[in-house]
């Protein structure tokens, strides 16, 4: 992303939008993007408003303000010049976009966002099978973001674990080799917002693959979110909640897949039976 | 994608927060996705979602590109679009996803989902009790239940918790933790009200997945210095 500078007209609406810190007002007194900070996520060209005032005018009507101590301040979702520019994004770079832009399908996977359905679509895919728990941890969110670099230290800690990644998953694809957790060279130096490693193991696991998880957290430079999934029994109930309780975790808010959905493409039998 | 887990919040901050979502799986059931994403979002509006989305279209709350002078200070802004609007422009097959703060209201709009039988899968981001209460009254057996173990690592590095509570709405980050504390301050400085700043927000929130209400309760509290 780029900030124009014949357009700006440095009102500084943009510096607290950017989902990671990486826009400030420079010396010039106009707005400047961090490149190596910014993980391309468009939220700043995609959701401030754009009046289309002109810059010229708007910079001397700025400064005849300032020097009455009177300020031009536009609504706080604003730019007032249109002055944001989207770049056109080549590899490894674009990595960050795909990442980071909830608005952008990830090629790996066809979904929007960082990950895999996980059990979301669960009734219909049955990738998780009962007895089995989807674990998900998420570096970088809520906010911070997070270098692949990092993320590579956590995959080979996994993988020396004796986890297997899930398959559809963009970091399992990007992976150089899954049997030892490494990351393609080329995109460790890349940042982005988010991005999930997916892993499943055996409800038996689950308390020893915690307990992994939580060492690579200890060590962690930014911060990680968890999550973990089963299959409900046919009563509806799960056997998850209990060992999570026993390990220490709060259980309030989750996701809830009521297995309504079922399989209809042509080439597929129908029927959504339960697993 | 809609991206729900990780709300920040405790069960007392939580409630009344519910965001009912429907999704064709890849290779499954995408085919007619479609307008059966539709048919959710259209049988919704009965039930006045606060807030609804789909990530290729933008959620009901969302910028305006063409902003004049005459609009500004005028004709007024125009904060959100309609319902119907929102589901005529969706282009291809993706998440839909509504938001509710009334559990009854959630309880109706399931049960009529139900006899829909669209086929897509639905889930239900909230306090799980709340869900599993709800599953009994519209005689659902839940498929399977994905829990948030909340935030680790080096979370020295976190906002604090209002902030927190705020910017967690949008799972994707798009509502930054620097934007959350802009709203907060202009609220407890008297230069915006509870209402507005919630809508602001919710305009970087493209899956429509904001929940203004919660973030109207949590500015109010704030603004009272609680
Ligand atoms: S909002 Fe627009 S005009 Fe204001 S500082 Fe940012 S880029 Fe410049
Ligand atoms: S693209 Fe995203 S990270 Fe980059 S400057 Fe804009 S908001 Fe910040």
């Amino acid at each position: 992303m780029k900030i124009s500078k014949e357009r700006c007209v440095g009102c500084a609406n943009c510096v607290p939008i950017c989902s990671v810190g990486a826009i400030y007002i420079g010396d010039d007194g106009l707005a400047e993007i961090n490149t190596e900070t910014c993980v391309e996520c468009h939220n700043c060209y995609r959701s401030l408003s754009f009046e289309h005032l002109q810059p010229g005018l708007t910079r001397t009507i700025r400064r005849v303000l300032k020097k009455m101590s009177l300020r031009f301040q536009p609504d706080p979702d604003v730019c007032p010049t249109e002055a944001f520019i989207p770049d056109e994004l080549s590899w490894p770079r674009i990595v960050r976009r795909a990442f980071s832009d909830p608005m952008v399908t990830h090629e790996s996977t066809g979904v929007h966002g960082r990950g895999t359905e996980e059990v979301k679509t669960n009734d219909v895919s049955h990738r998780i099978k009962a007895g089995d728990v989807g674990v998900v941890i998420e570096f970088g969110r809520p906010g911070i973001g997070v270098y692949f670099r990092e993320v590579q230290k956590a995959t080979m800690a996994l993988a020396a674990a004796g986890v297997v990644f899930e398959e559809g998953n963009p970091v399992t694809q990007m992976m150089a080799d899954r049997a030892i957790g490494t990351i393609r060279e080329d995109v460790l130096d890349e940042k982005v917002l988010s991005c999930i490693v997916e892993v499943t193991v055996s409800l038996a696991d689950t308390a020893k693959a915690l307990q992994t998880v939580k060492q690579i957290c200890r060590a962690a430079e930014t911060v990680i979110s968890i999550g973990v999934s089963t299959v409900c029994n046919e009563d509806g109930s799960e056997p998850l909640r209990e060992i999570l309780e026993r390990e220490g975790y709060q259980t309030g808010w989750a996701k809830v897949n009521l297995g309504l959905g079922r399989a209809s493409n042509a080439s597929i039998s129908t029927g959504g039976t339960r697993s | 994608m809609t991206n729900t887990l990780h709300r920040f919040g405790t069960p007392d901050t939580l409630n009344n927060d519910f965001i009912v979502f429907a999704m064709a799986a890849k290779g499954f059931n995408e085919q007619g996705a479609l307008d059966k994403a539709k048919a959710f979002l259209r049988a919704a509006i009965k039930y006045q979602p606060i807030n609804m989305g789909n990530a290729l279209v933008n959620s009901l709350y969302r910028p305006e590109k063409d902003l004049t002078f005459i609009k500004l200070y005028f004709v007024g802004r125009q904060q959100k679009t309609t319902y119907e609007k929102l589901i005529d422009e969706i282009p291809g097959p993706g998440s839909a996803a509504v938001v509710f703060d009334d559990p009854n209201k959630v309880k109706n709009f399931v049960r009529d989902v139900k006899q829909l039988d669209l086929g897509l899968s639905i889930n239900i981001s909230a306090l799980v009790d709340d869900v599993r209460n709800i599953c009994g009254e519209v005689e659902i057996t839940p498929h399977a239940v994905e829990y948030t173990l909340g935030f680790h690592g080096d979370t020295s590095r976190l906002p604090e918790r209002d902030t927190l509570s705020l910017t967690t709405m949008c799972g994707h980050g798009m509502v930054s933790a620097n934007f959350a504390k802009k709203m907060i301050d202009r609220v407890k400085e008297g230069r915006m009200d509870p209402q507005e700043a919630a809508c602001c927000m919710a305009k970087f929130c493209v899956c429509g997945v904001f929940n203004t209400t919660r973030a109207m309760r949590v500015l109010n509290r704030v603004k009272k210095g609680q």
